[in-house]
């Protein structure tokens, strides 16, 4: 799961420079009215253009001396620009990551099938990557680049997907599987592959994932609609503030200027979280591409954060792929290391990972016993069992009642204790298998499914989140019990059928609850499409990742926990700003109300409580501050708030805190220093 | 401690006290459980028949929405043609004339909208036959509305997915007939016993200790006293409202009206806990709107006990500040009521609010811009339902989940009416305050038969006071006046009035809106990673957002009024 393709330098220089040209032309009015609270920002810089210009023209000192409206509108433009950074920067990130892993599959040269023969006598020709269209069929053979996404067709091959992954070891990709799809950029190793394509130049899923980050097609999600509504509100409430404030000063006989006018409207409507809302969005996505996950929507991010169950596979996910031998138990009266040597022997041929895993655990080396002429059998559905014949030694292992069938039917009895430990073996969720030398039985192999090392902890945070983890699997109901209590789900499938995760997710769904599941089968694709969020791997069908909402790149199946935490992270994010800046509003009152009264009620003088220097600096002050405090964010709203699952309520105690108390006392702190620093010049 | 302080603090225990057992019934009544005045049920089906009403019938919101404006339409337009022809019509002892049609036009409004500002004064400009059947029916009516609208929000959240949420007839007789009534004629016998009038007799004559002859009104009063503040409406029967000695004639009925203004609002907290059987929401909700209480208590308390510091200066010992306070009240009972009356929408009055020291007016303005801690009869807890959603929507961004209420996630729609409701006060607060300073500024001799010049009897920071909280006492329907302005004309009496009506029947619709289109919404059961709403950390941050945004909307037009007073006096 290492991330070989992040950078996670917040501000790389030719991101920035990107960036900062970008910041200029987000500033055409058309763009900017998506935006609503920034909008009116520009409204009021262009006010203050217009007075500063007015002001230098005219002798008129109503208005305050030019320079200080130039203060003021430059902030204001200033305030506009960083705004526009934020977003710019969020766009750039994510477009230079989409961006590096395009790069690895451009302009490859493929080896376009022309007249489709066998495997090694089609006729081919050499063509660019980028001339592949959708329906094309192309060869790979050993030590070919692929050129583009496709499914394989033909053949199977061993692939090296570090390009994309970052993952050294290579994976076996093969036809007609669940493990069909290849990934352009990536290298094959051995055999050779016929691929078709399944997507024309420009609409792969990568390429649909920059266009919603650059904002073309970037659609606001349902929680950034409501957020942007409640924010157009308390947009609202400060221009009905700021316009009424006029007959009251009128009522009051004190002059308003109308840069004063204009700061504190600026200053009081939320523009740190208006400025950043579309970078938190982006920023998400990008998030979620930093962790390998493509994702065909920003909705699908967010949702991830309010998924109350996770469909998970419990090969692969919760257990590592197969069992292990565990442990040997030899019945009385025969020596351990016979019993050893003859289970050793027996999976000497034994090429399956179980067979692997009992020479591992005996840890000798099969060849150093030295057998002459041995004759390997074959594991059968019939026999359930596989050994070695050497000599007039017969050595089979299996199944329980396979071998015990085997000794019985020769004559010799079922040792009481063997009986003894097989059960307790099946009964711990392990297998066991039982090793018999020319009908006798010797002992008992354990098999045990490992439960990968770190994923309670993994399922204990999930819980602490709200999260409620299912397994699927296939095995009995008791074995699978075992295992979920022992890896810490809160609730498993045994002897799962495809169908049977559609109808958990259609129940869970009629009860309200948002489900995600990963796949990669076509057979999953049903569910995929049915889960609220549906993560399908990219080595899965074609078919299973159209049904997904999501693709990702490292087939990791604990990625769903990670997306989990994006969904979450985004959200907050935009919660804990929005509560900033609301917060940030009472400083900012405490400094520009008494510097626009001041003059004609003096004794409002004792409302300053931070002891501003005069009524310019004052309300100076507190817009350079709301204009800094934007690109002071910037850092937060790319990384996103940290998530620490302890609990909604002791969250958001937290982040009340941090962000709701820290929003009211931060700029009381800011602006008096800002205040400090200006009286040096002023 | 000093006795006046037990007292406010005995009167506060004594209503929860009684407000508790009254939420259960309440509660009991509306879910149809069995309770001592099912006696009632045959009084209440012949009513349903004699209207034609289906009591089975359920309604969507819309419908009880639909039902809640027509029957308040045609009250208005009964109501104003008695207003206009009540001179001319029996009951009318003292010969007082019929209303002109700006102030008919806002004294109707204005108990329609369970306000009760007064531009007329009791003893003069109204018959003891409007007395009865337009302003009491109309304070035993509004009262039933309110409460009648809040019982379909109960609704909503009781059930799982629905669109389903009762009969408003039946919830608005059954208010009637099994709460306001009963209440009412317990309160009106204290009263009248007391020394309150319950008599159709005109003026008396009397003879005063100086020997002048005194003309005393008097008239049906007590009943009427008891539903002005049951009912959460405020309109007095005499134009000095609760300082007139026959309308709150000692203490003890003192302690009466008071308790009789918060009962229900408080009662309807607990009532919600036990309807929707989440008594912890109710404690919590409870809870945050004591607390709001005594953020506007505490201060008004100290300003007026420690008197005046203008006295001070002239070297004058002032231990209280006595002036527009009733001396068989005291002080701090004063102060009790002032803050009681303005964050509940009563609006009645027993000392004079212009005369109240200038922090105690920015809390009593204050308490009328939240308008939500207690609130009015069934439109508190409509208001504090909307900061509520707000609060559960900023909330629930920032623990990383889709923000949901009750198992309903709160989306787009539902925060595009929180925001207009939210909006709408400051709105019309603002804008009805800016456009009178405008009038009085700019054009001070329109020539009106009041010249905008003479509105105001005080100058400077604390007549704009008066006409912010002209505007603010309309806006949240709340009716007391801080006086001292000339309101009884055709601007004053028309500008009031269409706040008047804003601020009632939206901040009715939008939350019951809400609160049916959740109900309608995909019940989601709770899991470990909801927010849960019953917490006092969610009580916290709503208690913020309903402080944060009263405070950022209304801080500048509060300085220009009385915190500039206050510092100007200090």
């Amino acid at each position: 799961m290492s991330k070989n393709i992040s950078n996670n330098k917040l501000f790389e220089a030719s991101l920035v420079r990107e960036a900062l040209k970008q910041s200029f032309v987000k500033l055409h009015p058309r763009i900017l009215f998506r935006n609503p609270v920034m909008f009116t920002v520009e409204v009021g810089t262009a006010i203050m253009l217009a007075v500063t210009i007015y002001t230098a023209m005219s002798s008129d000192v109503a208005q305050g001396s030019v320079g200080y409206n130039l203060a003021v509108f430059i902030t204001l433009l200033l305030t506009l620009l960083f705004a526009n950074f934020a977003e710019a920067i969020a766009e750039a990130r994510g477009k230079a990551q989409a961006d590096s892993l395009r790069k690895t599959r451009e302009e490859t040269p493929a080896k376009l099938v022309l007249v489709a023969r066998g495997m090694i006598d089609s006729e081919t020709k050499i063509v660019s990557s980028s001339s592949l269209k959708k329906g094309d069929v192309f060869l790979c053979e050993t030590g070919d680049i692929i050129p583009m996404d496709g499914e394989i067709i033909e053949g199977i091959a061993t692939i090296d997907e570090s390009a994309i992954t970052g993952e050294s070891a290579p994976v076996i990709r093969e036809s007609g599987g669940d493990k069909s799809s290849v990934t352009g950029g990536t290298k094959v190793l051995s055999d050779r592959i016929k691929v078709k394509v399944n997507t024309n130049p420009g609409e792969s899923f990568l390429d649909k994932m920059i266009a919603l980050v650059e904002g073309a097609s970037r659609q606001k999600t349902p929680n950034e609609i409501a957020l942007t509504i409640l924010l157009a509100g308390f947009t609202l409430v400060f221009v009905l503030v700021c316009v009424t404030l006029k007959p009251f000063g009128d009522y009051a006989n004190t002059p308003i200027t109308i840069a004063a006018f204009v700061s504190l409207f600026v200053c009081l409507i939320p523009t740190t979280i208006g400025g950043l809302l579309s970078a938190i969005g982006i920023a998400g996505m990008d998030r979620a591409l930093r962790a390998n996950v493509i994702t065909k929507s920003g909705k699908a991010v967010e949702t991830a954060g309010d998924l109350d169950t996770l469909l998970l596979d419990k090969t692969g996910t919760i257990t590592i792929g197969n069992r292990k031998a565990t442990n040997f138990y030899f019945a009385d009266g025969i020596e351990e290391s016979h019993f050893i040597r003859c289970a050793v022997l027996s999976s000497m041929a034994d090429e399956t990972p179980e067979g692997k895993s009992i020479i591992e655990l005996a840890n000798i080396n099969p060849l150093s016993y030295r057998i002459d002429n041995p004759t390997y059998i074959k594991f059968t559905a019939e026999t359930r069992s596989s050994g070695i014949d050497f000599g007039n030694t017969k050595i089979r292992k299996g199944a329980t009642d396979a071998i015990r069938k085997m000794a019985e039917k020769a004559g010799n009895s079922f040792p009481a204790e063997i009986a003894e430990n097989v059960n307790t073996i099946s009964s711990n969720g392990g297998t066991p298998l039982v090793v018999a030398e020319n009908n006798k039985i010797l002992g008992v192999i354990e098999l045990q499914d490992i439960i990968k090392p770190g994923i309670q902890e993994r399922f204990q945070r999930l819980r602490k989140m709200g999260v409620k983890t299912v397994m699927v699997t296939g095995d009995n109901p008791l074995t699978a019990k075992y295992i979920a209590e022992k890896a810490g789900v809160d609730d498993f499938i045994a002897e799962a059928k495809p169908e049977d995760k559609m109808n958990y997710i259609k129940n869970e769904q009629q009860s309200g609850k948002l489900v995600a599941m990963m796949g990669d089968g076509t057979n999953d694709a049903p569910a995929l499409a049915q889960a609220d969020v549906g993560v399908a791997m990219n080595s899965g069908t074609q078919a299973a990742k159209e049904a997904g909402n999501m693709v990702d790149l490292d087939n990791d199946p604990t990625k769903l926990i990670e997306i989990v935490e994006i969904g979450k992270q985004l959200l907050m994010t935009r919660g804990t700003l929005t509560t900033f800046s609301i917060a940030n509003d009472i400083a900012k009152y405490f400094a520009i109300v008494p510097a626009l009264f001041i003059t004609s009620i003096p004794s409002l003088k004792a409302l300053n409580i931070m002891q501003l220097q005069s009524p310019e600096s004052a309300i100076l002050s507190a817009v350079i501050f709301n204009a800094l405090i934007i690109p002071a964010l910037i850092p937060l709203a790319l990384r996103g708030v940290a998530y620490k699952p302890i609990g909604a309520s002791a969250l958001l105690r937290r982040n009340l805190l941090i962000y709701g108390l820290g929003g009211v006392v931060i700029p009381f702190l800011g602006i008096k220093l800002i205040d400090m620093i200006l009286g040096l010049f002023m | 401690m000093n006795t006046e302080l037990i007292g406010i603090i005995v009167t506060f225990l004594i209503t929860v006290l009684l407000a508790f057992p009254l939420g259960k019934y309440i509660a009991k009544v509306f879910k149809g459980e069995k309770t001592f005045t099912d006696f009632l049920n045959p009084l209440e089906r012949f009513i349903f028949r004699f209207c034609g009403i289906d009591p089975n019938k359920e309604m969507n919101w819309k419908q009880h929405m639909i039902a809640l404006l027509s029957i308040n339409m045609v009250w208005f337009v009964y109501a104003f043609f008695v207003l206009i022809f009540q001179g001319s019509l029996f009951l009318n002892p003292d010969g007082n004339p019929s209303m002109t049609p700006d102030l008919a036009f806002n004294t109707d409004i204005s108990f329609l909208v369970n306000c009760n500002l007064q531009h007329y004064s009791g003893e003069t400009g109204i018959t003891y036959l409007s007395q009865l059947i337009v302003i009491t029916f109309l304070q035993f009516v509004t009262a039933a509305t309110g409460i009648a609208a809040v019982v379909v929000l109960f609704r909503a959240f009781a059930g799982k997915t629905t669109d389903k949420l009762g009969n408003f007839f039946v919830f608005f007789t059954k208010t009637l007939t099994r709460i306001l009534i009963p209440i009412c004629i317990v309160i009106a016998g204290l009263l009248a016993f007391n020394g309150t009038p319950a008599s159709f007799e005109g003026k008396d004559s009397i003879v005063t200790l100086q020997g002048d002859s005194v003309q005393v009104s008097r008239g049906p009063a007590a009943g009427m006293i008891a539903i002005k503040h049951l009912g959460t409406n405020g309109g007095g029967w005499f134009g000095a409202n609760s300082t007139h000695p026959l309308e709150n004639p000692n203490y003890f009925t003192n302690m009466v009206e008071v308790i009789a203004q918060v009962l229900i609002p408080i009662a309807l907290i607990f009532a919600f806990g036990f309807f929707i059987k989440r008594r912890k929401l109710a404690y919590i909700i409870f809870g945050v709107m004591t607390v709001g209480m005594l953020t506007f208590l505490i201060p008004n308390l100290v300003s007026e006990t420690s008197g005046n510091p203008a006295f001070t200066h002239m070297g004058i010992a002032d231990n209280a500040a006595m002036e527009g306070k009733e001396v068989r009240l005291g002080v701090t009972a004063s102060a009790y009521w002032q803050v009681v009356t303005t964050i509940i929408s009563t609006g009645s009055v027993n000392s004079m609010h212009d005369s109240s020291m200038p922090m105690s007016g920015a809390m009593q303005l204050l308490g009328m811009m939240t308008n939500c801690f207690y609130g009015g009869v069934g439109v508190g807890i409509l208001n504090y339902f909307v900061f509520l959603i707000i609060a559960v929507f900023i909330s629930g961004l920032m623990v990383g989940r889709t923000p949901e209420f009750m198992g309903r996630k709160i989306e787009a729609r539902e925060m595009k009416i929180a925001s207009m409701i939210a909006l709408l006060h400051p709105f019309i607060i603002l804008v009805g305050t800016a456009i009178s300073s405008y009038v009085l500024v700019h054009h001070p001799e329109a020539s009106w038969a009041v010249k905008p010049s003479s509105w105001l009897n005080n100058p400077g920071n604390h007549g704009f006071s008066e006409m912010l909280y002209e505007y603010t006492s309309s806006a949240a329907n709340n009716g007391s006046g801080f006086e001292g302005l000339g309101d009884n004309n055709v601007f004053w009496n028309i500008s009031t009035g269409f706040v008047l009506i804003l601020g009632r029947f939206l901040p009715i619709i939008g939350p019951v809106a809400i609160a049916g289109l959740l109900a309608a919404k995909k019940y989601t059961p709770e899991a470990a990673g909801t927010l849960k709403t019953d917490t006092v950390t969610f009580g916290i941050m709503t208690y913020a957002v309903i402080i944060i945004i009263a405070a950022l909307a209304f801080f500048p037009a509060l300085t220009l009024g009385p915190i500039a007073e206050f510092f100007n006096l200090r």
